[in-house]
């Protein structure tokens, strides 16, 4: 009863394709929005912003990256942390060669870079297809690692290795380095993340999108019906990739400050799949419930017995946090291996025919 | 030129004059390929009969290698820790079976592979509350593995054979061996291709699933034993050792994953090639390159056979 | 639906540091240790965190704190993961952390410009960044008492004194096998600019973090090469690994020294007697016959407060590592309410503390702690001490201090921390000027 689509009628095909063609919808995301860009923002002090909400908003758009490629166009890929890296390392590099260009360009201009790095690597997908290709990605990932450590260049030489962020500011305010305030950044991130999702749930729904679900259904039945199997696989490859440099620039720019290579490491390719097998493939709200759970959990968990006053020793709590969530990832497969996305749907469902079981 | 000539010249020329290192270099890449073939072994086993791509490998190494030596530490005989580890993979095959697989049952192969790292997790969070997240020394004189070297003369110098690395060929060339019979001759190695093959038409001739699942989650527990037994020995026994197991995926994708016999070979090339790929060629770009070479070596292998060099042929249909 | 778990979720998060802010509500110098006990690297993290703990609740246990003020520890799990690390920073700094130990150079490289703005100093004892000796560039982080830089200085002159002097070392190789990560990375400016002076040749051996426990075709490139020293530059696993590929290629022990972090008896101990002769520099002495170690003993550790396994692991070497980290903590506050005559310091309070530091011999030995590590003087510009260090090897069983101290060679290191540290500001635009007034006593 809450929440139906009966007696919304549609009088153009426009209005009638368009995502949210129910009000509710409508409504929930408007509500959703103004939580994060006004109440947020209000109540949040700096460990919420900085270390729940800056970072969830980072790991959900490197998730709808990898969603994009792995959920829409069924290639299984472990190399999100390199492709991260080339962002971070390639924001850097622009904005050290041209500081007075504003920085939410360039972070979004280095997407660019690792989504021609992503293509190049995505050239064997054309042959190599499932687990096989996941191990050839993963030879981008540790080819890339290699180059962050050994070519000075990347890192502007500095004796550490490290890439420390310079201060940048963006009409007056600085948006980048230790002195700018989380609330800025969080911000700043939110918008990204906003607009970036919203491009990527057009292109999902539109020509390309489909193209890549039926690459991801049977490529050669794809291949059969006119689709060219490289153009769309690359492209799914290139935008990936572009999403997922976006998030690692964000990353090292707007959250972290400085980074090391190791930030960029096999671990983040994983984490990062997690996210998006948890939340739901092939769907981009599932992203965001995925990185949610991900990486929100154990922040909540390691609380806990703190906020208890359990006397618990810190590097215990962390060895049951790591038992708590792998026996979660597991029963979250078996109760429902689509992903949270799903539940959400049947959620929804729920919500439409309450208060009748059906 | 210059920089021609150390790539195509002197690697060669310095194979020829220093004949001592180079057969050092197949030596020690001969060890670390059947190592890596082990691990790899355990993999396929897996994927063979139940399709998971297993990523708790490396920790179930891990695992058996700590459960060995902290019974050890607390006063348990040697081969009795042994027999009592070889207990705990068991158990932990049919608690997998049971709690993992069973509620998991015909989900696509990518749900199975996430599952693999909820138990990897799992595992690493049991095993540092169980265990202690130090590092251990690995018992090995007490299971009688031999330490020292024997050393050659001639060649220009000297090749030295470490007995821990002769001892680890046996091993794991034995255990590959009674595998392959196992799964070639006996009548669970015949069920165990037939579920291989496809699960229902298995089903449909009276074959348990449940048995053969536990039985080849079993034989890859006691394939993790010997690893980390065999790791172990080489440096400690520590949650880094996990890492290792990330090696076997160039072997698994070159072989083949359903291949055992492609494990063996993909072991060999992956760890030979690395080795003299870093020794030879890997000061041109200032060294550790064997990490991504392996992949790189995968990649090109599989360029051009898709389904790796003993793996079955990807047949598409419509 | 998704709102309530979104409200929910909130809830939760912004409660739960609200409600571990309150309960330390009352008064006591709030200390976070950032330390790890779990992941890859927990063998080499494991001793250290434990001695780091246990002398402050020793402290708390035998004087009832610094001054009169109880130290409220807080350990923060980090897994030497720069994400938790940063994590751990954000949930602490709101409680008014006096000082915080980052134990982690990734960890600590994320902080540095963080420390300044939060007016919170970190203590990052002998790792972290050369670069930032320089007090003057960096008013808020102290690496005391040795950069990464005096370390491999020393080891050269270790070498040159057994080869008999710097003129013995034209021609002679010397290799540095180190872990291939900022941290290992470190010491590469140094030894190649003493390779130019010296007149010696650097060669490079670059571990990958992956391939920690498999370095046999590195240790083979080392038997090509046949360089006369090795100095090991190493973390966690790779470090054991390393010693025993050395002892496999028949390397002779005594020409093999690791740097103070290449030094856990964990290192050591898997080799065996076949790591016999390798030597470790060492910041602080080995053993646990100290009488503050022994108060350790009985106030903490018999007492069943401590994580140590067994009683035997107190007083191993990076045990010890990690009661030095504490007692700078502690003689840093300590000496940060004599300046200022309050009991309830603040941050700022122990930054000053931190650039008067002056620990003599004899203040060791008020200390309880008689030779337990050389004197520590730390002044406004200086916030290093590039002191000498000690030599410890590795007699089978365990560490032996080797008699004398070996001085950094200070007129190479001082003017490359220096173009360091400018080289570190100009790449930061907008770096802040140093604002804070120097102590007369610093």
């Amino acid at each position: 009863m809450l929440y139906r689509e009966v007696g919304q009628y549609k009088t153009s095909y426009a209005a009638d394709m368009a995502i949210f063609p129910i009000l509710q919808d409508r409504i929930g995301l408007a509500a959703i929005l103004l939580i994060a860009f006004v109440v947020i923002p209000l109540v949040g002090h700096d460990f919420l912003l900085n270390t729940v909400m800056i970072p969830f908003l980072i790991f959900t758009l490197a998730a709808i990256g990898l969603n994009l490629l792995t959920g829409y166009t069924g290639l299984l890929s472990l190399g999100t942390g390199g492709f991260m890296g080339v962002g971070a390392y390639a924001c850097l590099k622009l904005t050290t060669i041209f500081p007075h260009v504003n920085i939410v360009i360039w972070v979004l201009a280095s997407g660019l870079f690792s989504a021609a790095v992503g293509v190049l690597f995505g050239l064997p997908s054309l042959r190599i297809k499932g687990f096989y290709l996941a191990v050839a990605t993963l030879a981008a990932q540790f080819f890339l690692e290699w180059c962050f450590i050994r070519i000075p260049w990347l890192y502007n030489y500095s004796v550490s290795g490290a890439i420390e962020v310079p201060l940048r500011t963006l009409m007056g305010i600085p948006v980048t380095g230790p002195t700018a305030t989380s609330l800025t950044r969080y911000l700043i991130v939110l918008s990204i993340v906003v607009v970036m999702t919203w491009v990527a749930s057009n292109l999902v729904h539109g020509r390309i999108g489909r193209t890549w679900m039926a690459v991801r259904d049977m490529d050669l039945a794809a291949e059969l019906v006119g689709i060219r199997l490289l153009r769309a696989k690359l492209l799914a490859f290139a935008v990936s990739s572009f999403y997922c440099g976006v998030a690692g620039a964000m990353m090292v720019f707007l959250w972290y400050g400085g980074a090391e290579a190791e930030v960029f490491a096999i671990d983040q390719s994983f984490l990062v799949l997690f996210m998006v097998i948890i939340g739901g493939l092939g769907t981009l709200t599932g992203s965001f419930f995925g990185a949610a759970l991900i990486y929100i959990l154990p922040i909540v968990l390691r609380e806990i017995p703190a906020a208890l006053g359990l006397p618990v020793h810190p590097s215990t709590v962390e060895q049951l946090t790591f038992v708590i969530v792998g026996v979660l990832i597991i029963v979250f497969l078996a109760l429902e291996p689509n992903g949270l996305a799903r539940l959400w749907q049947i959620g929804k469902q729920k919500l439409r025919v309450w208060p009748f079981p059906y | 030129m210059d920089i021609l000539y150390k790539i195509f010249i002197d690697p060669f020329v310095q194979m020829g004059t220093a004949p001592d290192l180079l057969v050092q270099t197949l030596w020690d890449g001969l060890v670390a390929g059947v190592l890596y073939a082990l691990i790899a072994l355990g993999f396929v086993l897996i994927f063979k009969a139940s399709g998971v791509f297993n990523f708790a490998q490396g920790i179930m190494v891990v695992f058996a290698a700590l459960t060995l030596v902290g019974l050890h530490e607390h006063g348990v005989p040697a081969f009795v820790a042994l027999g009592l580890t070889v207990l705990v993979m068991l158990v932990l095959a049919v608690g997998v079976e049971r709690l993992m697989l069973r509620p998991l049952v015909n989900q696509s192969s990518i749900i199975l592979f996430m599952a693999t790292f909820g138990l990897t997790y799992f595992l690493i969070g049991a095993g540092q509350i169980v265990f202690g997240g130090s590092p251990k020394v690995m018992i090995a004189s007490d299971l009688f593995l031999p330490s020292g070297a024997i050393e050659f003369k001639g060649l220009g110098g000297f090749v030295s054979l470490q007995k821990i690395d002769i001892a680890a060929v046996i091993i794991a060339s034995v255990m590959v061996g009674v595998l392959a019979v196992f799964f070639q001759r006996t009548r669970i190695g015949r069920a165990l291709r037939a579920v291989a093959d496809s699960h229902q038409a298995a089903l449909s001739v009276g074959i348990s699933l449940e048995q053969i699942w536990v039985i080849v989650w079993f034989a890859a527990g006691v394939v993790a034993i010997a690893t980390g037994i065999l790791w172990g020995a080489r440096s400690e026994v520590s949650f880094a050792l996990q890492i290792i197991a990330l090696k076997a995926l160039p072997v698994l994708v070159l072989g083949g994953l359903t291949s055992i016999p492609g494990a063996i070979v993909g072991g060999l090339i992956i760890g030979i090639g690395e080795k003299l790929g870093e020794f030879y060629w890997g000061p041109l770009l200032g060294g550790g390159i064997e990490n991504w070479l392996a992949y790189v070596i995968a990649l090109g292998v599989l360029v051009f056979r898709p389904q790796g060099l003993f793996g079955e042929k990807i047949i598409e249909r419509i | 639906m998704r709102l309530k778990h979104l409200a929910l979720g909130l809830a939760v998060v912004t409660a739960a540091p609200a409600a571990a802010a309150t309960a330390q509500a009352a008064d006591g110098l709030y200390v976070p240790l950032f330390t790890y006990r779990t992941g890859p690297y927990a063998g080499s993290g494991i001793p250290v965190s434990n001695g780091l703990a246990d002398y402050l609740n020793m402290l708390n246990a035998r004087d009832g704190g610094i001054g009169g003020v109880p130290i409220i520890v807080d350990e923060c799990e980090t897994g030497y993961d720069t994400k938790k690390g940063v994590e751990c920073y954000d949930s602490v700094k709101g409680k008014n952390p006096v000082i915080i130990n980052p134990f982690s150079t990734g960890i600590t490289l994320q902080l540095i410009p963080k420390a300044a703005v939060d007016k919170v100093p970190i203590l990052s004892m002998a790792y972290g960044l050369s670069a930032s000796a320089d007090g003057n560039l960096f008013p808020w982080i102290f690496n005391p008492p040795d950069t990464y830089w005096d370390g491999a200085a020393a080891f050269i002159r270790h070498a040159a004194d057994v080869e008999g002097g710097f003129d013995k070392l034209k021609g002679k190789t010397i290799g540095l096998v180190h872990l291939d990560a900022p941290y290992g990375r470190e010491p590469i400016p140094l030894l190649q600019a003493l390779a130019k002076d010296y007149g010696f040749t650097l060669k490079l051996y670059p571990v990958p973090g992956a391939q920690m426990q498999n370095q046999t075709a590195l240790w083979l490139d080392v038997r090509r090469d046949r360089p006369d020293w090795i100095y090991l530059q190493g973390w966690g696993a790779m470090n054991p690994t390393a010693i025993k590929e050395a002892a496999k290629i028949g390397f002779p022990m005594n020409r093999l020294v690791g740097v103070w972090w290449s030094g856990s008896d964990d290192d050591a101990r898997p080799a065996g007697a076949a790591a016999k002769g390798y030597s470790s520099l060492d910041i602080n002495a080995v053993g646990s016959n100290f009488p503050a170690i022994q108060d350790i003993i009985k106030y903490v550790v018999d007492k069943g407060k401590s994580q140590v396994a067994s009683k035997d692991k107190v007083g191993e070497n990076f045990y010890d590592r990690g009661v030095m980290m504490a007692v700078l903590s502690a003689e840093a506050i300590r000496t940060a309410q004599k300046l200022t005559g309050k009991k309830q310091v603040t941050g700022e309070d122990v930054r000053r503390g931190l650039e008067s530091l002056n620990i003599t011999a004899a203040g060791w030995k008020a200390l309880g702690l008689e030779g337990f590590a050389g004197p520590i003087h730390l002044s406004c510009a200086d916030h290093n001490g590039h002191d000498a260090v000690a030599l410890v090897q590795w007699d089978g069983t365990k560490w032996e201090k080797q008699p004398g101290m070996i001085e950094p060679i200070k007129d190479k290191v001082l003017p490359l921390i220096q173009s360091a540290a400018e080289d570190y500001v100009k790449a930061n635009a907008g770096w802040p000027k140093r604002t804070e007034a120097c102590d007369k006593s610093s």
